[in-house]
């Protein structure tokens, strides 16, 4: 076992160091896969490592790794998705990330873009949204747990204030760095205070704005992890704690990173999209 | 109107007096001082003057856009406090908008229309500025001359008295600029509005004007008017074009021979 894995990473590493001679496409390809099985080798030869035998009587020997090797990790992601719980607790986390991060934007681009345009607004709100920004989400979990219970709302609620900040912040200084002669051009021509937003407030900002949901909701999806593990029983930061809890199932731990990570991939590319929506390309692309 | 010579020269804008400074941190700095100006209707006016003199102020204070310190402006005798559709502002550049296609660009001003009738204006500036086909395309797939051109299109779809320019072809490469100066003429001869044109390019303004005005820099006072009666399409070889050229070299006060 151990000899193929470490051929195995020999040989990655050999392709790694060869694929300089290749074309620039293929390096595309050839470099990602190798430094993956490259990783893949090294960890489980670090997982096998760490394995020791439990001898109990009248049974066979077993051995056991501390840490679990990538095939144990397949298998625990099969056990997941075979009884059903990878769905489950996938669809409970998306679904707080969904409606805390919704909230933030729903609030925050709105006030975002009066804080940026209004300087009274901005001298109430700045300073406090300036304040809050620094604390950690995470901080808020026990007055989260104080105002709402062990609840879903309670973690909502911490999604809602991770994404909620820079939302605001990338809102309002969308506005703020809004070139004059956009602004001046839209009185020249008459438009009303609505018209104002709509034309051209809201759409010179919108790049700027969509990159802070980028970031916001990567935020979100980081934070959950986190906002689930305190006593929530369903969703992926829950399966973490719980699985350590109920039998050190190290390869459910394992199992359920690997999809939190598939998954956060999945958002921003999702998030990315928005990007090429033709009326915002503008502000992605550099002449 | 029954006698021919009675307004040869109807007053448009009049400038008194006009001052105005900026505040840096204490220091104040006069940026025009005491400037006097006159544009009749239908005349084509350049600003000519060195970097920094103080013409986008001028311009800016004329459309509205910045308040006098001093000296007051009037438009067909009214005092102008802010920005009118029937007076647009083209800009340099930042003047259109890249989020919205030529179409939505020139339909700006014309928002409160009946979808028809903008419809039917935004389809004859687009063929006036030459850009049919490009209707439904960003500013970020056009050419500066293009985009230039959508500026002009968008000002003149709100048939404004006046087109306030601030260096509108500063950004284009010199055969392009060429080309724009022509359009912009031939624009100009057909709708026949008011143009008060900033450059520091003398032969701009010696191609484009009726009259130059030249100012002075820091602060900017005018420095003198120069008549250009010379008829379009105006050669730049020709002996009475150079002896204007030298005449506003001179009011620059820079020599023009290198
Ligand atoms: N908003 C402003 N605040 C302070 N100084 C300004 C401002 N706008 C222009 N100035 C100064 O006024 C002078 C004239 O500027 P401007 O009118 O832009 O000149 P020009 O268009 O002729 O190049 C410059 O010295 C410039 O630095
Ligand atoms: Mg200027």
């Amino acid at each position: 076992m151990s000899v193929t894995a470490f051929v195995t990473a020999a040989l990655a590493a050999v392709a790694i160091v060869a694929s300089r001679g290749l074309r620039q496409r293929a390096q595309a390809v050839v470099l990602p896969v190798a430094t993956g099985v490259l990783l893949l080798a090294l960890w489980h030869l670090w997982a096998e490592s760490t394995r020791y035998e439990i001898a109990t009587p009248g049974e066979p020997v077993r051995t056991v790794e501390i840490f679990p090797t990538p095939h144990r990790t397949l298998v625990a992601l099969r056990e997941l998705m075979s009884d059903g719980r990878l769905v489950r607790y996938s669809i409970a986390s998306l679904f707080r990330v969904a409606v805390g991060f919704l909230l933030a934007a729903a609030i925050g681009i709105p006030l975002g873009l009066w804080a940026g345009w209004s300087t009274r607004a901005s001298y109430s709100i700045n300073p406090f949204v300036q304040a809050l920004r620094p604390i950690s989400p995470l901080a808020w979990i026990p007055i989260a747990t104080l105002a709402f219970g062990i609840r879903d709302e309670a973690a909502i609620f911490i999604i809602f204030l991770g994404s909620f900040f820079p939302i605001v912040t990338g809102t309002m200084s969308a506005v703020r760095s809004m070139p004059v002669a956009y602004v001046r051009s839209a009185h020249n021509f008459g438009l009303r205070k609505f018209e104002l937003l709509a034309h051209v407030v809201f759409p010179a900002a919108l790049p700027q704005i969509i990159t802070s949901l980028r970031i916001a909701l990567g935020v979100a999806w980081l934070v959950i992890v986190a906002a689930e593990m305190n006593a929530i029983q369903s969703g992926l930061g829950f399966l973490i704690v719980d699985a350590r809890n109920m039998g050190m199932r190290y390869d459910l731990v394992v199992a359920a990173m690997l999809v939190i990570g598939a998954i956060g991939i999945g958002l921003d590319f999702l998030v990315r999209r928005l990007e090429r929506i033709d009326s915002v390309r503008w502000g992605f692309t550099k002449e | 109107m029954s006698a021919p010579h009675a307004i040869e020269r109807e007053l448009k804008v009049e400038v008194r007096g006009l001052s105005k400074r900026f505040r840096r941190g204490n220091e104040e700095l006069l940026v025009l001082d005491g400037l006097d100006l006159e544009i009749a209707r239908g005349e084509f006016v350049c600003i000519l003057g060195p970097s920094g003199c103080g013409k986008s102020t001028l311009l800016n204070v004329l459309g509205g856009f910045e308040e006098a310190d001093a000296g007051s402006i009037r438009i067909d005798g009214e005092q102008v406090t802010r920005p009118d559709p029937r007076r647009i502002f083209v800009f340099q550049d930042y003047g259109i908008f890249p989020w919205a296609t030529v179409r939505e660009n020139i339909a700006l001003g014309l928002l409160r229309r009946p979808a028809r009738e903008r419809e039917e204006i935004v389809a004859r500036y687009v063929e006036l500025i030459g850009l049919q086909g490009f209707e439904d395309s960003y500013p970020g797939e056009l050419s500066g001359g293009m985009k230039q051109r959508v500026a002009v299109a968008r000002a003149l779809a709100v048939s404004p008295e006046i087109v306030f320019m601030d260096e509108p072809l500063g950004a284009l490469d010199s055969l392009t600029r060429l080309a724009m100066r022509r359009e912009l003429l031939r624009i100009w001869q057909r709708e026949r509005m008011t143009i008060a044109l900033v450059t520091h390019d003398v032969d701009e303004s010696l191609q484009l004007a009726d009259r130059v005005v030249v100012m002075t820099s820091r602060p900017g006072r005018i420095a003198g008017i120069v008549p250009i009666d010379l008829p379009h399409p105006r050669d730049p070889s020709a002996s009475a074009y150079n002896a204007k050229k030298r005449e506003l070299f001179g009011l620059l006060g820079v020599r023009a021979d290198v």
